[in-house]
């Protein structure tokens, strides 16, 4: 319900001051808080400021009407990475008062760095979707006609349920994605194992 | 939520108002019960005392008057302290009990947000408060907070997962995230062909239902699972510091999540809102389901606080290894068996 509202931002309507009004205001604090993260002296100050962010990622999610997007986010980069970040900090770094500068000489090449990688990303949303409108009700659960590749004749489209439906995304992930997935799930399992043999002092 | 009250269109403002009275009413009533009726009178009856006698009938206004007194003490920041950090750090912990308890159905229609993604969110949002509780441990700039900040989130890092994967069976048998659907599908299941109490889930669950408790347990971080904030080791763990106002806030997140966690558990395995003998598209459970799920809250948070008062406190390896060698396997064992069992019937 609440993201079938927030969804409707995106038809530009202008009866919807309020959320547009909150998407600058999140869309703001994140951009300061990115900000910070990177130029702030203490370390911890800079992983907080990282769940700010990644809230306003989440929050951003809500307003595109993917619940289950959302969700994830919440839970996998503020639940699990952030906190194992501090825990590292905390367990390493010992207690306030003895913090080092972050700062050092890559400043440029990291600016660098991050420009390329906003550049590419930019152009992957940008091309890839275009003008493409979100529907007004994405409880509907309509199959809508989005282009995959705009380079490619126009009537190259794909099938996309919207992201709301928890559902839907069930279903795509183990019926039409269950290669890719189970391909991840190894990946990720390899992964494991491999932690665990470098941790292992024999 | 309702849109409309007794046919009156409300206004956006008025919903958001109400909603927000809901909330509070949902978080502090149960919080409240549950320190008068199991922390100042069950535990003081178990230890063969009367617990607070004097303030009001039977003590009942001892809360207030434990309210008014922290309300009244000073609010120490230590001047070593990460001020903003240490300040911050008692809201991150209520923030997540509130977003907790959005997702909590009252009622058929009685509800703060109908989400799709349901108790996966409820899981999500849990996750939050170990933000706070290192926040507080680390910006108070105590050796005793750090220690009880880092023990703390170990234990709940540990314990998340077992308690997501006891959640999974509920899922995978009721087919939905949706927290009011998997009311329905409990009152509305059938046992061996017979539908009189409909099917709630501790029954075909009970495993699940077990690990949740342990894990929720662990979660909160009460006894026998407090060594976050054990008083004989670490004065009071990541609290050590605060005072006043601050200390009130975790006090009642504490049992603000326990209330929260139980109505959760309520939901997934005892059928919510729901009671017998009386269909759940009745419009009276709109009036009668927050009843009955506070009666269904206690009953569980009865439990949680039944172990509090009688086990003494685990050691940290038998923490870690009681959660990663021995409950993660069952519930995976539990998941495996729900599955196959769905699949046969």
């Amino acid at each position: 319900m609440i993201a079938a509202l927030f969804a409707q931002i995106s038809t530009g309507d202008d009866l919807y001051v309020a959320q547009n009004i909150f998407w600058w205001f999140i869309a703001i604090l994140m951009v300061i808080a990115a900000i910070k993260v990177v130029t702030t002296d203490n370390i911890v100050h800079a992983a907080l400021y990282l769940v700010i962010v990644l809230a306003g990622v989440a929050a951003q999610f809500i307003f595109l009407g993917a619940e289950f997007a959302a969700a994830t986010q919440v839970l996998v980069y503020i639940g699990a990475i952030v906190v194992l970040l501090l825990f590292g900090i905390m367990l390493t770094r010992g207690s306030l008062g003895d913090e080092e500068l972050t700062d050092n000489e890559q400043r440029g090449m990291g600016a660098l760095v991050g420009l390329m990688l906003f550049a590419v990303m930019a152009f992957a949303l940008v091309d890839g979707f275009e003008d493409v409108v979100l529907p007004e009700d994405t409880r509907n659960l309509v199959e809508v006609q989005a282009p995959i590749d705009t380079t490619l004749d126009d009537d190259t489209f794909i099938n996309v349920t919207r992201g709301s439906d928890t559902a839907a995304i069930g279903d795509a992930i183990f019926e039409k994605y269950i290669v890719p997935f189970e391909a991840v799930s190894v990946l990720l399992l390899a992964a494991l194992i491999g932690a665990i043999v470098i941790a292992r002092k024999e | 939520m309702i849109s409309s009250v007794l046919a009156v269109e409300l206004a956006y403002w008025q919903q958001t108002t109400l909603r927000v009275i809901g909330g509070l009413v949902a978080i502090l009533l149960p919080a409240g019960g549950l320190v008068y009726v199991y922390l100042f009178k069950m535990m003081s009856f178990m230890q063969s005392r009367l617990g607070p006698m004097e303030a009001g009938p039977y003590g009942s206004m001892q809360l207030l008057a434990e309210v008014g007194k922290f309300l009244q003490k000073e609010d120490i920041i230590p001047t070593k302290a990460d001020r903003f950090v240490f300040l911050g750090a008692p809201f991150v912990v209520l923030l997540s009990t509130f977003l907790l308890l959005l997702v909590v159905p009252f009622g058929p229609d009685a509800w703060f947000v109908d989400l799709d993604t349901g108790i996966y969110f409820a899981m999500a949002v849990s996750s939050i408060s170990v933000i706070g509780i290192l926040m507080a441990g680390w910006g108070s700039s105590s050796k005793y907070s750090l220690l009880g900040g880092i023990r703390a989130a170990g234990q709940l890092i540990a314990y998340e997962l077992p308690m997501i994967l006891a959640v999974l069976g509920v899922v995978i048998q009721a087919g939905t995230l949706n927290m009011n659907e998997i009311v329905f599908a409990q009152a509305n299941g059938e046992i061996f062909g017979w539908g009189g109490i409909g099917n709630p889930y501790i029954i075909t669950q009970f495993v699940g239902f077990m690990l949740f408790l342990v894990a929720i347990q662990a979660e909160l971080t009460q006894p026998p699972f407090d060594m976050p904030v054990a008083e004989s080791e670490l004065v009071a763990g990541y609290m050590t510091e605060y005072s006043g106002l601050r200390f009130l806030l975790f006090f009642i997140g504490e049992f603000a999540t326990a209330g929260v966690f139980s109505a959760i558990a309520a939901v997934l395995f005892l059928g919510g809102w729901y009671v017998p003998f009386l269909a759940p598209e009745h419009n009276l459970y709109n009036v009668l389901g927050p009843l009955v799920l506070m009666a269904k809250i206690f009953g569980v948070a009865g439990l949680i606080f039944w172990f509090r008062f009688t086990y003494p406190r685990f050691r940290e390896d038998q923490l870690q290894r009681l959660a990663w060698k021995f409950l993660i396997p069952i519930a995976l064992v539990n998941i495996v068996a729900t599955g196959v069992l769905k699949v046969v019937f």
